[in-house]
């Protein structure tokens, strides 16, 4: 370890984070905004989400180094490249958290929604969605994991990210380069983890501080969900 | 050109399936490098698993966030470094596989064992079967849906991740790929990621119907009910 590498290379350091910060944090963002309609969709027409999961089963089997050159010919050696693809991915972890999230609302919380007059579409908004928020966050915050740790692979076509440091390292059989690049990716993936948990407090003030049984029931719908 | 024509003008080309560095002897390579890490994480993987679903209680915190936490390991980097202090030793290939493969494995089945019914347990515990006895025959049958999801994630994840293996000079598919790209060749990038592909829906495929073998009839029909 050669600390003195640190400083003097601060600029390329930083500038590697905040691409990489780019390439994880708005995958997920895209990813939780398509599969949103879509999850909805989903858990409304029963028959609508087992195809749709087959696609997502097989769309997540793709490696990711394939899926950026498959998209080379239409976006070229581009962040658009590792967006797209990286996107694709954390749909796979997302939607299947909107429907499990939705579909684990309660019967006799909607009903009451209903008999209070609430249409579809504010109940949608106002009732269910707030309930499924646990759920969809939990797979928001793997997407987030996955993507800023994917996008360093993304080094391999040439677009940057902290995975310069870990190709920049071994081609120069210096370490150091190697150990900044791992600690900065996991440390920036725990960082927008620790965000996303404190975003679900704030948006489920309801729910009981230490959350343990609720959190255990939808870790287990979204798995057995993704099973079935 | 697409992607698709590329990669299959490529891959039905003759003589890319003969000689040394062919086809085939790339995709049983990739095969290579891929079972072993999916092994020795399951031996690891699995028992961890079980063992804190059993016990129950505080492990479901640590066991959710500490496999949160590990997937943020990229396993570029970890490949990367060990090769620096490596070089071409078995480990340095073997290791962040088998890192990369842990999580799924050990999270499904903590959740699988976790979630078992617990008057399926207490029914278990009060027909006097031993601990061991209502592990092994009442907890891990039941688990065995999701223990199977999480080999299934990891499998994928591993003969996915297996490709940059040749960024360090080894062999499987990832040869084309990082060959290609060094050499500016978009035929071999596409046709050998399109065989990764391939490999990894069929690993899909293979978990679909291993579950069909191995998952108790009680349990399926219970499924198709839900």
């Amino acid at each position: 370890m050669m600390w003195s590498w640190i400083p003097s290379n601060w600029s390329l350091i930083w500038q590697l984070t905040w691409e990489n910060t780019k390439l994880g944090v708005l995958p997920a963002l895209y990813g939780l905004v398509i599969s949103l309609p879509l999850g909805v969709l989903a858990a409304r027409w029963r028959w609508v989400y087992p195809p749709v999961l087959t696609v997502v089963n097989i769309l997540y089997a793709v490696p990711s180094l394939a899926l950026f050159i498959a998209l080379i010919p239409a976006f070229g050696l581009t962040d658009t490249t590792v967006i797209i693809a990286l996107t694709v991915f954390s749909l796979c972890v997302i939607l299947p958290n909107v429907v499990a999230g939705l579909r684990a609302v309660p019967a006799a919380v909607t009903q009451a929604a209903t008999a209070m007059g609430y249409g579809p579409l504010r109940r949608l908004a106002t009732v269910e969605l707030p309930l499924a928020v646990p759920v969809i966050l939990a797979g928001l915050r793997i997407g987030v994991v996955a993507s800023i740790s994917l996008a360093s692979v993304g080094q391999l076509i040439g677009v940057s990210s902290l995975g310069y440091l870990f190709i920049d390292g071994l081609q120069r059989s210096f370490p150091t380069e190697i150990y900044v690049g791992l600690f900065l990716v996991i440390v920036l993936a725990l960082v927008c983890d620790l965000i996303l948990v404190a975003v679900k407090r704030a948006l489920t003030p309801w729910a009981p501080r230490p959350e343990r049984q609720p959190r255990r029931q939808q870790r287990r719908q979204q798995l057995t969900g993704a099973a079935s | 050109m697409s992607f698709f024509s590329w990669a299959w003008d490529w891959v039905t080309t003759d003589a890319n399936w003969h000689g040394s560095g062919s086809i085939p002897q790339q995709l049983v390579a990739h095969l290579g490098y891929s079972v072993l890490p999916l092994l020795i994480a399951a031996l690891i993987g699995v028992p961890v698993g079980v063992a804190i679903g059993h016990r129950g209680g505080k492990g479901a915190v640590v066991v959710i966030n500490v496999g949160n936490a590990w997937r943020a390991i990229p396993t570029l980097g970890l490949l990367t470094l060990l090769a620096v202090f490596l070089g071409f030793s078995p480990l340095t290939w073997l290791l962040p596989l088998v890192v990369l493969a842990i999580p799924p494995i050990l999270v499904n089945a903590y959740e699988g064992v976790a979630a078992v019914d617990p008057s399926i347990k207490d029914a278990a515990a009060g027909m006097g079967m031993t601990p061991w006895q209502q592990v092994t025959r009442v907890e891990i049958p039941n688990a065995l849906p999701l223990i199977l999801v999480g080999l299934r994630t990891a499998a994928i994840f591993v003969v996915a991740t297996a490709t940059i293996a040749a960024y360090i000079g080894l062999g499987g598919l990832g040869r084309f790929i990082i060959d290609g790209l060094a050499s500016n060749q978009y035929g071999p990038v596409a046709g050998g990621a399109l065989l990764v592909v391939i490999l990894a829906v069929l690993v899909l495929a293979l978990f679909a119907g291993l579950s069909r073998l191995v998952i108790p009839a009680g349990l399926r029909k219970q499924a198709k009910t839900e």
